[in-house]
């Protein structure tokens, strides 16, 4: 995941180009999938997506800062999956009111993120290692939370997970928009957004000119963290349930949904929205081969295969721009 | 007879540094090549041994011409080459290095006892009988490592046998082992070209030398007819400075006031001052230290001692951010690995180091600002037509550095370190470059310029600082310095040779 001086120009496309492909392939999946199944294109189907995207959603948009570092974090579905067992906990074991549970759900999700950081800056071990360790940590202390058992929730995080009367859309689902413009808004109008990506495109560069560049990385893992935990209140207000088991390979479909989106694997390059298209082209394409009447297996084939075919197109393009820079 | 020549080899990068260059060893000699640093020695032993092709010549091997397109294929036909850079596997053992491409085989498996006693064999030869064969690489110091190196190459037969600065990291005794072997090699009728700013070496060991001098070959001798100061006025030549227009220039308070700053043995109890409105250069040979003083100054690697004062501020420097806090700036030798991000745009990279300013407070980019201040910065380098918004790296090397120039007066500091400002940039660039500094200067900088063109030198600086094994073994006034008083400086570090640290 390292990235150097790196010869990678970015096409200076308008971000409005990058933007269009994305809605075309939405489309035309939709289009696909409406046109083989029966109910594909109604309501239900759009309302029940939506509902269903707000964890990955804002997994991703953490994973898409981590991966414009040149970093990676694996533990995001682990502690997604703790963050939401504390959330239940504190709700149905504890008694506790839904805000004070959120935020203690979404303090241990920083405070992993945290731990990630610092483990990683602090030692320069690869963050593919320190994630892939508290990947497993988390996954424990889940199972040792709830005792290895499904918690119920119940109504208590309605407010949160129920759909709104009317426009048959949750809370969660808004509030996950929020968190992708807030997302796209700092990675590209902030100084701290400028360190991510500048870090990423090349960090002994960002060193030799004065800017020191391990708070950064600290903070990027940090809001992974924390963007995982949010995920996890989500996914417990979705199934009113804190299920030790959620979020298994859930890194692997935010990391698809960051690529998907257009956000280089070697860092410096990347955006929120894009992650965000990436998502809805994952889900829109789980639940069309769900209603083709696909089982689980294949439908873990073929998005396996399109997030193959993203990254080699992605290749593809890295290549066709460095040609026209007259660099490869 | 003739073993290896070469007729009119011409090589060029962004400006020549090679042209018409006659060359040709003889079997059975040592034929050393010395010259300033970009005389072209390297670039000579690279074309020879098959890692570079050249752009103009020819060359003949044992009467037939040579032409190899790669290291591999110069090495089938006997020409090895040890370069600076090593070329060892760290993970592999000292025998899987040397026999790297024809391990012993047995079905297969790699035959173990055999590769060790040909790794046995090959390491007696430089003297390292007592390194296990299967040690892993890595765990022996850089000397022997390079020792290691050599034994590889010999191991391979050759005929022609390219050393490039084989004794940088050697002992004197292990000096003694390889001239030994080297001796061996000539007596057995193999020709050695031996590059090496080691005057005191040379004299030991070779038949021959040849003195480049900007590419091209000024004398080719009988090493006993060239005594050292021959061979400096040789490197250094006799030709007029370039006059580069200097607006005048008052000096002010001493504005960088540096003491026995020191890191290992490559930065060793260095101190200089320079003054407000000054600009000192740094000479000094590869190796010297001139980089390292300039990093360790600069925090970016930090120094083990030494005291530096900005402006009559004490200042502790333990990393660049430290640096540019005090009101340091620094223009890197690799301006693409350390300078630049060169996927971004010009925007982006001019802006880098003083991005805080255009923001509001809490980090909010205020996109006027910062779009002012890079079209600000680039007129200031007079960025030649390339908007703001164009990435870095579709400029050319003039404009990169341009870039990196305009992203310090952007952020304005006292004092500007500039390692190698004009390499590989055109003649163009090189000149608005120098306006820069001048002006930057002309305003109250202090600038320190380390470069490897004395010439350069001499007509950009004040005072000329030489470096010289470590150390800074003298400085030169503008009225008194002579060109070859400082090649003098410049090699007297490495004439009495105090051992190098000793090898693991």
């Amino acid at each position: 995941m390292a990235a150097s001086g790196g010869a990678v120009p970015a096409r200076r496309a308008p971000a409005g180009a990058e933007y269009l492909g994305l809605l075309a392939v939405l489309l035309a999946l939709v289009a696909l999938f409406g046109g083989f199944t029966d109910h594909f294109l109604s309501r239900t189907t759009f309302t029940a997506l939506a509902n269903q995207v707000p964890s990955l959603t804002v997994v991703a948009v953490g994973m898409t800062f981590v991966l414009v570092l040149a970093g990676i974090d694996l533990s995001v579905g682990s502690v997604l999956a703790l963050c939401g067992a504390i959330l239940g906990g504190a709700m149905a074991n504890q008694g506790w009111d839904l805000l004070p549970s959120v935020a203690l759900a979404l303090g241990a999700g920083l405070g992993v993120g945290l731990l990630n950081g610092l483990v990683t800056v602090r030692w320069a071990i690869p963050s593919f290692i320190v994630t892939l360790g508290t990947l497993e940590v988390a996954r424990g202390a889940t199972y040792l939370a709830v005792d290895s058992r499904a918690l119920f929730v119940g109504s208590g995080v309605e407010s949160i997970g129920a759909p709104l009367p009317g426009v048959g859309l949750s809370p969660a689902f808004f509030l996950a928009l929020l968190v992708v413009a807030a997302g796209q808004v700092v990675l590209v109008r902030t100084v701290f957004g400028r360190y991510v990506v500048a870090i990423g495109t090349n960090e002994e560069a960002v060193r030799l000119s004065g800017i020191d560049p391990r708070p950064t990385k600290v903070a990027v893992f940090a809001l992974s963290g924390l963007l995982a935990g949010l995920g996890g209140v989500f996914q417990v207000a979705y199934l009113e349930t804190a299920d030790p088991n959620a979020g298994i390979g859930l890194e692997l479909s935010a990391i698809a949904a960051v690529v998907i989106g257009g956000t280089s694997l070697m860092g410096g390059r990347g955006s929120v929205v894009s992650s965000f298209l990436g998502v809805l082209v994952i889900a829109v394409l789980q639940a069309g081969l769900a209603q083709l009447g696909a089982t689980e297996p294949t439908k873990r084939v073929v998005t396996g295969a399109v997030i193959v075919l993203a990254v080699i197109v992605d290749a593809y393009r890295q290549r066709f721009s460095q040609r026209r820079a007259g660099v490869a | 007879m003739p073993l290896l020549t070469a007729r009119g080899l011409g090589k060029r990068y962004a400006a020549p540094v090679l042209s018409g260059v006659d060359f040709e060893l003889r079997a059975g000699e040592v034929h050393a090549v010395v010259g300033a640093n970009g005389a072209g020695k390297s670039t000579l032993a690279r074309i020879l041994s098959g890692l570079t092709a050249p752009d103009a010549g020819a060359m003949t091997l044992n009467g037939r011409p040579y032409a190899p397109r790669n290291k591999a294929e110069a090495e089938l036909a006997g020409v090895q080459i040890v370069i600076q850079e090593l070329n060892l596997v760290g993970t592999l053992s000292v025998a899987e290095n040397l026999f790297l491409r024809e391990l012993p085989r047995c079905l297969g498996f790699v035959d173990r006892s055999a590769l060790h006693a040909r790794a046995r064999t090959a390491l007696a030869a430089v003297g390292l009988e007592d390194v296990e064969p299967d040690t892993p690489v890595a765990r022996l110091g850089v000397g022997r490592q390079q020792l290691v190196e050599v034994a590889a190459a010999l191991a391979r037969s050759s005929r022609v046998l390219i050393l490039d600065e084989p004794t940088a990291a050697l002992t004197d005794p292990e000096v003694e082992v390889l001239f030994g072997h080297i001796r061996r090699l000539t007596a057995r009728g193999v020709g050695v070209l031996y590059v090496s700013h080691r005057m005191d070496e040379i004299r030991r060991i070779a038949h021959r030398t040849t003195v480049l001098r900007d590419g091209r070959v000024v004398e080719t001798a009988p090493a006993a007819d060239l005594p050292l100061d021959r061979v400096v006025q040789l490197m250094v030549g006799r030709g007029a400075a370039d006059r580069v227009e200097m607006p005048p220039r008052a000096l002010g308070e001493i504005a960088l006031l540096v003491e026995g700053l020191g890191r290992g043995a490559a930065v060793r109890d260095v101190s200089f001052e320079v003054r407000a409105g000054e600009i000192l250069g740094v000479a000094g040979l590869v190796g010297s230290g001139r980089t390292e003083l300039l990093r360790a100054l600069f925090g970016a690697d930090p120094p083990d001692a030494g005291r530096v004062h900005v402006r009559g501020r004490a200042v502790a420097i333990r990393s660049p951010r430290d640096a540019v806090r005090a009101g340091l700036g620094m223009i890197p030798e690799d301006r693409k690995a350390h300078g630049l991000l060169l996927p971004r745009s010009v925007r982006v990279n001019a802006t880098l180091a003083h991005l805080r300013a255009m923001a509001r407070p809490g980090g909010w980019l205020v996109s006027n600002r910062e779009r002012a201040a890079a079209d600000a910065a680039t007129r200031g380098v007079a960025l030649q037509g390339a908007g703001v918004e164009r990435p870095v790296a579709e400029l050319s090397g003039g404009n990169q550095q341009k870039v990196v120039l305009a992203r310090w007066l952007l952020r304005d500091p006292d004092v500007l370190l500039c390692d190698e400002p004009t390499r590989g940039i055109d003649v163009a660039a090189k000149a608005t470059v120098y306006r820069l500094l001048g002006e930057l200067a002309a305003r109250g900088k202090a600038l320190v310029v380390v470069s490897s063109e004395l010439r350069e030198l001499t007509a950009l600086c004040d005072r000329i600082a030489v470096m010289s094994a470590g150390r800074l073994a003298a400085t030169f006034e503008r009225s008194t310095w002579t060109e070859a008083g400082i090649m003098d400086a410049a090699i007297s570090g490495y004439l009495d040779r105090a051992p190098a640290p000793a090898a693991a």
